[in-house]
């Protein structure tokens, strides 16, 4: 089954309201998905340093890594939130994500940008959005994820948002039946996997699309021949973010859009609490089409 | 319970609010009523059992009114999957659009769509009438077996795939027709058929001879080898 949720804020008002809202849509969507929870908010605060998104296991002491990690790299902020960390620095992926991956095999890199920030765990959506109190955070847009659990194991390697490059991230509903031809055909193009997640391929593909200057609108008319299987997509990106289903559309999506927003999610009570929604033009994204928001 | 001001989501929960409206004594004079703030939760107003009116303001989400008898649902808003799943008689009026599966295996009684329903409306209708005013997606009328489906707008591809003898009146195109689903004659016991629905749908800006029939080409019926791809 799985539950995804997106929601894009037009007015820069409205930013701070971007985490009550999404919590709120996350916790709605534990029906969808019991299994585990993620999401990933755009604040584009930072113009010259990346952020990186790590999770640390138990194993990792924090102070210790703090101090390790202020060694090797200057201008450094962290912020810890649970057992999720974003370090914020102005060092380059190419030399702060082999950097962390040579030093530190408990710790995941999830995510990594000028804007975005990812949280994912296992459990409850409920417990998840108050561990991390997805409510406190603001930004312009953010999509999440609640998942039940079919293609492989309820871990944090398992659970949505993935990302696979630059600010870039996908929740997905439904299951890909060709991903495994697919992962190997793009690790031989040189993308990274973590996972046996058919998601991550997804992900994958669309990032090395992206990563050839190719639009977001053809990257994902490429994935409706490409991708075999059952998808509602939300693609985040700087931006904004997109959706696309497979052309069968048994998958759900309804759109809520007015002045103020674009919500999406898969059922329309996951957006029921968003002011004046009854209002705002609601339907349903059309099988096979891809839809954009953002600047 | 029992009041007609506590069929208000945010005061009851929707068990509350269902078992209340399926067990409405016969006997019992009041038959109107008025459910607040559905939130799109799913299943409401399912299993009702007799003849009462129920308003709901605002949009609901799936199954509702699923396995409906005799009631009249009045929605005034949107609604999810599989609405009026089931259906044995009664109406059920959508006032916005509808998701897919519209009256999905439903035997009997009448969905009145004022805007548009998604993909497989009607899917495995079983005798139920569907009267949509705007259009509908494809694979609508995927395997239905008997009752009407009438569209005045537009259909999406596969229309009436694998269809059985649900007939199908469209006022606009199918974007392309299913396996063995195939446009028929209109005969004059098709326009009174028609008029009926346009008129239970209150629909006055089409006539009877603005619309299409399609239906089964019963090629599929029995087992036949030529047909193996098509299955």
């Amino acid at each position: 089954m799985c539950g995804i949720v997106g929601l894009y804020l037009k007015k820069k008002k409205l930013h701070s309201q971007l985490g009550s809202y999404l919590s709120a849509m996350l916790d709605n969507m534990s029906s969808r998905g019991p299994d585990s929870a993620g999401f990933a908010i755009y604040n584009n605060k930072e113009k010259k340093r990346y952020k990186y998104s790590l999770c640390l296991s138990k194993k990792v002491n924090l102070n210790n890594f703090e101090e390790d990690i202020k060694k090797n790299f200057k201008n450094l902020d962290i912020k810890t939130i649970s057992d999720h960390t974003i370090l914020y620095t102005s060092a380059k992926p190419q030399k702060f994500i082999p950097f962390i991956k040579k030093n530190y095999e408990n710790i995941l890199l999830i995510g990594y940008g000028k804007s975005i920030e990812i949280f994912k765990q296992v459990g409850s959506p409920k417990d998840i959005v108050k561990k991390f109190n997805l409510d406190q955070f603001s930004g312009s847009h953010g999509i999440g994820h609640t998942r039940m659990a079919t293609e492989s194991a309820i871990t944090i390697d398992g659970s949505h948002p993935y990302s696979t490059g630059e600010d870039e991230c996908l929740v997905h509903n439904g299951s890909l039946s060709n991903h495994n031809n697919l992962r190997r055909e793009l690790i031989k193009k040189g993308q990274e996997f973590h996972s046996l997640n058919d998601t991550e391929v997804a992900a994958g593909y669309i990032s090395n699309k992206l990563s050839k200057n190719k639009s977001m609108k053809n990257t994902l008319t490429d994935c409706l021949s490409n991708l075999d299987g059952f998808y509602t997509f939300i693609v985040g990106t700087n931006n904004g973010f997109a959706i696309l289903r497979d052309e069968i559309a048994c998958k759900p999506a309804v759109i809520a859009e007015n002045a103020n927003y674009v919500a999406v999610a898969s059922e329309f009570q996951a957006m029921a609490h968003l002011p004046n929604v009854n209002k705002a033009k609601i339907y349903e994204p059309e099988p096979g089409v891809v839809y954009t928001w953002g600047k | 319970m029992g009041k007609i001001e506590n069929l208000d989501f945010k005061k009851n929960s929707l068990r509350k609010i269902n078992s209340f409206l399926q067990n409405i004594s016969y006997k019992n004079n009041k038959r109107e009523f008025t459910v607040k703030n559905p939130r799109g939760e799913h299943a409401i107003c399912a299993g009702l059992k007799e003849n009462i009116l129920v308003k709901i303001n605002g949009h609901v989400g799936y199954y509702c009114g699923g396995m409906n008898q005799k009631a009249k649902i009045v929605i005034d808003g949107n609604a999810g999957t599989g609405l009026g799943e089931n259906m044995m008689s009664g109406t059920i009026h959508v006032k916005g659009n509808t998701s897919q599966s519209t009256g999905a295996t439903a035997h009997g009684g009448t969905i009145i769509v004022d805007g548009n329903a998604s993909s497989r409306c009607g899917i495995s209708m079983k005798g139920v009438d569907i009267i949509v005013k705007g259009s509908v997606g494809h694979m609508s009328g995927f395997m239905a077996q008997a009752g009407t489906l009438l569209v005045c707008g537009n259909a999406g591809e596969a229309l009436g795939d694998s269809i059985y003898e649900t007939v199908i009146y469209i006022a606009g195109n199918p974007k392309s027709l299913g396996v063995d689903c195939i446009e028929k004659k209109i005969t004059k016991n098709d326009i009174k058929k028609i008029e009926n629905l346009l008129k239970q749908g209150n629909i006055n800006k089409l006539k009877a001879i603005n619309f299409k029939k399609f239906g089964s080409a019963r090629k599929l019926y029995n087992f036949n080898i030529d047909n193996a791809s098509d299955y």
